[in-house]
């Protein structure tokens, strides 16, 4: 096990900067994630701590040694991948026995060590089968056995998820959650999932265009969003984002606004914040219901006012219907405001 | 019924056409030493096994059959370890100028044999090789290279590159991961590039002819082409050659006929 610090770490190919200026350390057993759009350079980080790429500036530390320059095998991390990669010409067995025999591991120890994760992972049956014979499922647990049975300093898994069908998937997270609990390993996550990212994780940071947004707990992520792209990124359904130029001198908005030029200015607030009523409601604003969404327990209901679209919560079967007036409450200290050209948080009245 | 029929009569006279010339050496092979010039009779009035007792008794047959084997095995080792390291290099570690490297290799394989072999006469006399085995192997290797690497990289560029990422995070050198992940995952594109250089070294004259002055080194085809003495063509010992020499290729290429097949096609349809 071992702490990962990235330091000013910076990754081009040729003239295309993938990662530039990423700083952070992830700390021993914890279970950390890079969330963010695909081609955002989060696998790229994976590969650069995997040493399967070399970066063009900065360093890697493992707890205190620098391990940039160091062959995938003198890391000793183990790798989970999209694909699940598993040896097609290996059975089970010796696919997960493989990366023991790299390590010159004697037989018999192998074989036990084999036995044992396959076990925790119920593939015990299936140790001579080919990955061929295998559903998606089982790929996926075979892959993670060979991550399991070396007792590596760090896992790390690049959406090692996302090839599942959905009920599997949920099925998986709490496995993997469970591993991670029962062998306290350093885990380090990459998705595009946001939702994924925030059940799994003790810490996430945000990828966007090679950079690190924002890096904090799922919580802190949610309740405060450093940046326009974490607050429309972070959190289901997403942030209401309302544009400060056709709020202008709408009174609700009045204070939070004053701080800002109101032009320049984006609103966030989230749906789950924003309550509908059938009636009027002192301090509501006033809106046309365009779309309704009953999700069981909750009813969302998407509204127009001054020419934007705000998502808001009521109970289920409260009268609010498509095409009809309703009444939706912003609560004020709830919304957040941002620059729309940097993206950056404002923070009015500080 | 008729467009079967029809394609039944094509395919047999397809058929006929390529072994045409087959047959008429088979059955030269085996007639008696006094029908082979004269018509009639066009089918052997008696049969005889003469021409091919000859090859063993009145030339050193066994020797050069011998002499092919070991050139054009070594041949097709070499240039598939040599080739498959190339491609290993071009497909999966991204070498830079990779398409530069491709268009230069396929360019050498473009030059006709008669233009280099002068040259290389004086090459192969100068480092004291004339007339040995080791010419032979060295020439057709680096003849059939280009064929090689382009056949192994368009296959191993195929491969998901996260297996061979896989096996380096695993704990495997890069060429470690080549032969325990790569290679045998190549099996089927290494025997098609080995069947194809095989036959191309077994059945080579040109450069064979140039370099090799005895039986030390003769292969069969300029063996077969040295049979004629100074009053006779030997035509029942030459066609009893020529069958004897196609048997090794024709076992090779019905053992390993669906391999070759899964070889050339791999990647032309998504698997």
């Amino acid at each position: 096990m071992a702490r990962i610090r990235l330091q000013a770490l910076e990754k081009r190919f040729d003239a295309q900067v993938v990662l530039s200026g990423v700083d952070l350390a992830i700390e021993e057993g914890e279970f950390f994630t890079f969330v963010g759009p695909s081609g955002c350079g989060k696998s790229t980080l994976l590969h650069l701590i995997a040493g399967i790429e070399t970066p063009s500036a900065g360093a890697i530390w493992f707890d205190d040694a620098r391990v940039d320059r160091l062959d995938p095998a003198q890391r000793d991390v183990a790798m989970v991948f999209q694909s699940y990669a598993l040896y097609p010409h290996l059975s089970v067995r010796d696919n997960i026995a493989f990366p023991l025999r790299a390590r010159r591991v004697p037989a018999a120890r192998i074989r036990s060590e084999v036995e044992r994760v396959a076990e925790t992972l119920g593939l015990a049956a299936l140790l001579e089968r080919k990955p061929r014979q295998l559903s998606g499922g089982q790929r996926q647990r075979v892959a993670l056995g060979r991550a399991l049975v070396r007792r590596p300093k760090a896992f790390l898994m690049d959406e090692p998820l996302s090839n599942l069908d959905a009920g599997l998937r949920l099925e998986m997270r709490e496995e993997l959650k469970r591993l991670h609990e029962q062998f306290g390993v350093t885990t380090v996550y990459v998705t595009h999932d946001q939702e994924e990212a925030m059940a799994l994780s003790d810490r996430i940071a945000v990828v966007n265009a090679g950079r690190i947004e924002q890096c904090g707990t799922p919580q802190a992520l949610y309740e405060d969003p450093a940046t326009l792209f974490v607050a429309r990124f972070v959190g289901s359904p997403p942030m209401n984002l309302l544009d400060g130029a056709a709020l202008a001198g709408a009174e609700i908005f009045g204070n939070v606004l004053a701080t800002a030029t109101s032009a320049s200015a984006v609103l966030g607030v989230r749906p789950a914040d924003v309550t509908v009523h059938s009636e009027s409601v002192a301090g509501a604003v006033e809106a046309e219901v365009l779309v309704t969404e009953p999700a069981g327990s909750d009813l969302w209901a998407v509204g127009r006012w001054r020419d934007q679209k705000i998502k808001g919560r009521t109970a289920s079967g409260a009268r609010v219907r498509p095409h009809s007036t309703a009444w939706f409450s912003l609560p004020l200290e709830r919304v957040y405001v941002f620059d729309r050209r940097s993206g950056a948080r404002l923070r009015p009245g500080r | 019924m008729i467009a079967a029929g029809l394609r039944g009569i094509g395919l047999i006279l397809l058929v006929a056409y390529c072994l045409a010339p087959l047959l008429w050496q088979a059955v030269t092979s085996i007639k008696p030493a006094a029908e082979l010039v004269s018509l009639p009779p066009l089918l052997p009035t008696r049969l005889t096994a003469a021409h091919y007792a000859a090859l063993f008794t009145g030339h050193p047959f066994l020797r050069i059959m011998l002499n092919s084997a070991i050139v054009a095995g070594v041949t097709t080792l070499l240039a598939l370890a040599l080739g498959a390291l190339a491609a290993f290099a071009l497909a999966t570690l991204r070498v830079r100028g990779r398409a530069l490297i491709l268009a230069a290799v396929l360019s050498v394989s473009m030059f006709p044999p008669i233009a280099v072999v002068s040259p290389l006469f004086l090459v192969v006399s100068a480092l004291g090789l004339h007339d040995t085995l080791t010419a032979l192997i060295v020439t057709y290797t680096s003849f059939s290279l280009p064929l090689a690497v382009w056949l192994l990289t368009n296959f191993f560029r195929d491969l998901p590159r996260e297996l061979y990422l896989a096996a380096r995070v695993d704990g495997w050198s890069p060429l470690q991961a080549l032969l325990r992940v790569i290679v045998p995952l190549a099996a089927p594109a290494l025997v098609a590039a080995g069947l194809l250089i095989f036959i191309f070294a077994w059945n080579e004259f040109l450069l064979a002819l140039t370099f090799t002055a005895t039986e030390a080194s003769r292969t069969v085809p300029v063996a077969i082409a040295l049979f004629p003495g100074l009053h006779e063509i030997p035509y029942g010992e030459i066609a009893a050659a020529s069958l004897v020499a196609t048997l090794p290729l024709a076992v090779l290429a019905f053992a390993f006929q669906r391999r070759i097949v899964e070889g050339l096609t791999a990647g032309a349809v998504k698997g």
